[in-house]
């Protein structure tokens, strides 16, 4: 029952704003309780433990096959319906109360939408719901860019990551009907995930047919995730993108392609994994490696977080590229950390946009004595992000790295892939540091102009590095209630 | 909550208290920090000295079923000798700088920093290599913070970056290190590691390949050659600041990771041999670079890389050796017996040219100054002391440890001749210094008005001399090393050699740079630091810019503009030609979706059929 209302809050409180509804107070309301209801279910995950799925419900739509519109939550997605309510909360705070045009309704009803499909997708026991959710999630992302974004090429970007993230979902759709047909044609007419896994494990399906039922679902999957080389719709679009929205795809949404591998792929199609792992480590450096060098060239701040994020990615894939449960629920820890990091720093730079009137990284310099807490917060989401110990980041890279080398008294391609991707922590922190660097230390330069603003808003600032360095410090409340 | 973790998270809470509710307070915030590191000093002699060290505590920081990292606390043998180090010479630090640091606008972020460098009492504890690198990293920060002190200035902005960055060059090298043992023995406790290898069978190659990446984690902290160049810059920082991090304890950290790894060094001769050369090459050429730097902290600079250079050849030495002599724990003794005493008189060195650069109004250029022993007699006298300590004299404290050193380097005739060639230049470039900073006359405005600083200042000066002097006597080391472990000359020859050529450097330098005004003797390669920091920018931009942009036109054109508008082209194509004139996002993505919703129908009807 409490999975249902997180899910249905977000779409109550923008059916509310629709009809008339005053707009921030009503989203920033709804995500408050859903922040209370995702603590609720944390630590009622910390109680019984994470292995199986719990506050299950189920609406069935279709008798046979077997079509339910249901929800729960095990470990994995309990993490992620964390991450989403944090989000979300920080996300609609953060907006303003007045959208740059005057149609107030869309600008905060889409937040709440991509919330609540994000949610939906992490807590479907249904690939079906699975798969529908994460596209009604989408739609507002793009009509936002469009409607709201900066820049003035924003409606290209908006086609581009529309079309790009379309084409990825049908990709996805093929590998999910292939992978369907199959098992249900092997008896089990069920859309249900749990029931398809335990076909999967039952009847074995070929290594070829996996092969080639992996495929579409790992790239469908991947292009969500803005897997190399399918990733440059990502930094144009979180630079296009107003904050909350930025905050809200690149921190949860774009989740959801890892989510799926893990919940779908992995689990159902492990030989698929197998016959595809050399290319999958190819992809994964060419996110770590050829993305972080992309990074490093980027001029603008902007743009230069949104590679940022693209480039973190790999790191994740290396973790589910692990086969086992340490680097599983390293990806995962991962999934959490880069979540809320890069939602903080998109909300940081949100606010160095309103502040300045360019965010090109060579133009702006010294603002540390102007807008000293900026500077403070913007420093420890710079060195979270670069994976500093005491930050969750740490803890999810180190987890991922201990899983590669679990057991590993030879070096295999695995291990040579991620020794190669342990350069990205060098990589990364020249990139970051180098911007903060630019922007908050040195000379001031002349041209350049700070509008005054009202105070930051500091609670979700302040909100999301605390969560960082609590799970960072005690990685265990997350790690403990993934299964192991 | 044991001692030993309260002694590891005060300073960390100081550190948050300063930064989070006494930003505005700054006097109140520097009595804080220096409350704690005294309280931390004043506990770690009471954990040392009840002698029971069993047991300190441990937390479970990760745990994945049998996967589990820790905090989990170790002191023991030489530890004890470097929490001492670490506690006591930073609570001296905190002391002078609360008089050097007494005006400076930004002293509450400035002692936050001072106490977040108390992680370094992590690095000792840790009983477990991943423990050890969380506490490597954080210091690492604190150096970052420290540095970049001044942000505002670019140099010093700049100089924090290099420092941090460098750092992580290594780190990636130790990380892979400690991954690979991981792999290899299935665990990162010392303890564990080690029994592991008494027992069981390894693969050579792959442990010697460990060794040497857990030794790049040491070659970027403790700033060996060729990740050298970010200790000269690091000077940009607060003087008090070099005392405690770039002298006695932060860039010592590798040389005490070198010895905690022992074991595994004995076992790697190949790794061990490439430890020895590393730290020879590093002394002797930052001790050619010290003789003509005009910066009194750069000659420190360069002599601090010159003696790390020192501790680590020796500890290099553990390893099975030509003869197949395996020296072990003997090299390892040596290596940081110097690290040791060498803490005591480099952090004095430090803090009297920060008392000195207080008294001359910030200047740092020793041909600006001259004459000063006649107007900062404490100081001076102190200053000398330590000089000589470093230069060897008997019975200083670093006449003991260099003794230690070159009796290990006595093993091989390449190094020991080396290693002597640097005896020589350390007290050479020293009296240099010396000679011109406290004799002949002032030769600014800012030297004739110098005068003693304060009394608060004095008094770590004082203590530090007291160590300089007595550090390498058995009584100050006995309680943590037994005093026969530590290598000693065969016969008289060597000491007697070896004060012979330090000596011969203090003459040569006092009859080279006796009343002079300028550099007499200009060595352009040696000022220029052989050109490494310029062959270094130009690798970083050509690799940087050459490959980030040729990355960056990949993505454009390539990536972007075949595979994504192509595809692109092609959707649009087929999507205006199914949705007529219309354009517009919510209708391109409808079409997908519908489409979507189609195929999903088109199957569950086929299932159902």
């Amino acid at each position: 029952m409490i999975i249902n209302l997180i899910v249905l809050i977000p779409i109550i409180a923008a059916l509310a704003i629709g009809l008339g509804a005053e707009g921030r107070k009503t989203a920033l309301f709804a995500a408050g309780v859903n922040l209370i209801l995702g603590v609720i279910v944390i630590s009622e995950l910390m109680r019984r433990g994470g292995e199986a799925l719990i506050f299950e419900t189920a609406v069935v739509v279709l008798e046979n096959p077997k079509l339910t519109l249901g929800f729960a939550v095990d470990g994995m997605s309990g993490v992620l319906v964390l991450l989403t309510v944090i989000v979300t909360f920080c996300a609609v705070y953060i907006s303003p109360e007045k959208a740059p045009d005057g149609k107030v309704k869309l600008y905060h009803i889409s937040p709440l939408l991509i919330s609540a499909g994000a949610l939906g997708a992490f807590c479907a026991t249904d690939l079906f719901f699975l798969f529908a959710f994460h596209e009604l999630a989408l739609i507002p992302t793009f009509l936002m860019i469009g409607f709201y974004g900066h820049g003035r090429d924003r409606v290209a970007v908006a086609w581009k990551i529309t079309i790009y993230l379309g084409v990825g979902s049908l990709v996805l759709l093929g590998g999910l009907i292939a992978l369907y047909s199959n098992l249900a044609g092997a008896g089990s007419a069920t859309f249900n995930i749990a029931e398809l896994t335990a076909a999967a494990g039952k009847i074995e399906l070929d290594k070829e047919v996996q092969k080639w039922i992996f495929l579409p679902l790992f790239l469908g999957f991947g292009i969500l995730v803005s897997l190399f080389p399918f990733h440059s719709w990502a930094a144009p679009a979180y630079a296009s993108a107003p904050t909350s929205v930025a905050m809200l795809h690149a921190g949860v949404l774009k989740k959801f392609g890892l989510y799926g591998i893990l919940r779908v792929a992995m689990p159902m199609l492990p030989k698929g994994f197998e016959a595809w792992e050399n290319l999958i480590l190819i992809l994964l450096l060419g996110n770590i490696i050829y993305v972080g060098l992309v990074t490093v060239y980027q001029r603008y701040l902007d743009r230069m977080l949104g590679n940022s994020s693209v480039m973190h990615m790999g790191y994740a894939f290396l973790g589910i590229a692990c086969v086992n449960h340490i680097g599983w629920n390293g990806a995962v820890l991962m999934m959490f950390a880069h979540g809320i990091s890069i939602a903080l720093l998109f909300a940081l730079c949100g606010s160095l946009r309103e502040r300045l009137n360019t965010l090109e990284l060579a133009r702006i310099g010294g603002l540390a004595s102007k807008v000293p807490f900026l500077a403070v917060c913007f420093g420890f989401a710079a060195f979270a992000s670069i994976g500093l110990p005491g930050f969750a980041n740490f803890a999810s890279e180190v987890t991922i790295l201990f899983g590669v080398f679990d057991g590993a008294d030879e070096i295999g391609d695995l291990q040579i892939a991620a020794i190669i991707a342990l350069w990205g922590v060098v990589i990364s922190a020249v990139y970051m540091l180098r911007a903060y660097r630019s922007i908050f230390q040195g000379d001031s330069t002349r041209d350049l102009t700070l509008v005054r603003r009202d105070s930051l808003n500091r609670v979700p600032i302040i909100l999301m590095i605390t969560i960082l360095l609590l799970t960072g410090f005690f990685p265990n409340l997350i790690l403990s209630i993934l299964p192991s | 909550m044991t001692i030993a973790f309260i002694i590891l998270l005060l300073p960390l809470i100081a550190a948050a208290c300063n930064l989070v509710f006494l930003r505005k307070k700054a006097d109140f915030s520097a009595y804080v920090s220096t409350l704690s590191a005294a309280v931390c000093l004043v506990l770690t002699l009471g954990l040392i000295s009840k002698g029971n060290l069993n047991d300190l505590g441990s937390f479970n920081w990760i745990k994945i079923s049998n996967f589990e990292l820790n905090i989990g606390i170790e002191l023991q043998g030489l530890g004890l000798g470097m929490i001492l180090v670490v506690t006591l010479i930073g609570f001296l630090v905190h002391l002078f700088s609360l008089g050097y640091m007494g005006d400076d606008a930004g002293k509450s972020r400035y002692f936050s920093g001072l106490s977040l460098l108390f992680s370094m009492t992590g690095i000792v504890f840790a009983d477990n290599l991943a423990m050890m690198f969380i506490f490597w990293e954080l210091v690492g920060v604190s150096s970052y913070l420290l540095i970049g002190h001044w942000y505002h200035k670019n140099t010093a902005a700049e100089a924090a970056k290099k420092a941090f960055l460098v750092n992580r060059i290594g780190d990636f090298g130790f990380m892979i290190g400690i991954l690979l043992i991981w792999g290899a023995f299935g665990s990162v406790n010392f303890g564990e590691i080690q029994e592991s290898l008494n027992n069981g069978t390894y693969d050579k190659g792959l442990l010697n390949w460990s060794v040497f990446c857990i030794f790049c984690g040491a070659i970027g902290k403790s700033a060996q050659v060729p990740l050298h160049v970010w200790l000269p810059d690091a000077m940009e920082g607060p003087t008090p600041v070099s005392a405690l991090i770039h002298a006695a304890t932060m860039v010592a950290a590798g040389v005490f990771m070198l010895t905690k790894v022992l074991f595994l060094i004995e076992v790697a001769p190949t790794a061990a041999s490439v430890i020895q050369y590393v730290g020879a090459i590093t002394a002797l050429i930052a001790a050619l670079m010290a003789t003509q730097q005009n910066d009194i902290k750069k000659i420190l600079a360069y002599s601090t890389l010159s003696q790390l250079g020192y501790m680590i050849m020796a500890v290099g030495f553990a390893g099975l050796l030509s003869g197949g002599k395996v020296l072990g724990e003997e090299a390892s003794n040596a290596g940081f017996f110097h690290l040791y005493t060498h803490a005591f008189f480099k952090a004095l060195l430090f803090l009297g040219s920060g008392a000195i650069i207080y008294a001359c109004h910030h200047e740092q250029n020793i041909w600006k100054m001259g004459g000063l022993i006649g107007r900062m007699k404490v100081t001076s006298f102190t200053f000398l002391i330590a000089t000589a300590a470093l230069a060897g004299i008997y019975p200083l404290s670093g006449f003991y440890s260099k003794d230690a050193i070159m009796t290990i380097a006595a093993n091989n005739p390449v190094l020991l001749v080396i290693g002597s060639f640097v005896a020589f230049l350390t007290a050479f470039y020293m009296t240099r210094l010396c000679v011109v900073v406290f004799f002949g006359r002032a030769r600014s405005w800012s030297a004739e008005e110098a005068k003693e600083v304060p009394f608060l200042m004095l008094v770590p000066l004082l203590v530090l001399t007291v160590g300089a002097i007595f550090a390498g006597q058995s009584f100050s080391y006995g309680w943590f090393v037994a005093p026969g472990k530590i290598p000693h000359p065969d016969g008289a020859l060597l000491p007697i050699v070896l004060t012979l050529i330090g000596v011969a450097g203090i003459v040569s330098g006092f009859l080279l740079y006796r009343d002079r005004d300028k550099e007499p003797y200009p060595v352009r390669i040696l000022s220029n630091k052989f050109y490494l920091d310029e062959i270094y920018i130009i690798i970083v931009q050509i690799f940087q810019e050459l490959v980030a942009s040729v990355a960056q036109i990949i993505d454009r054109y390539l990536i972007d503009g075949l595979l994504v508008r192509g595809g692109a082209r092609l959707v649009t194509t087929i999507g205006s030609v199914l949705r007529g004139m219309q354009s517009g996002n919510l209708q391109g993505y409808a079409f997908l979706f519908g489409v979507g919703v189609i195929l999903v129908l088109y199957i569950i009807n086929a299932a159902i059929g």
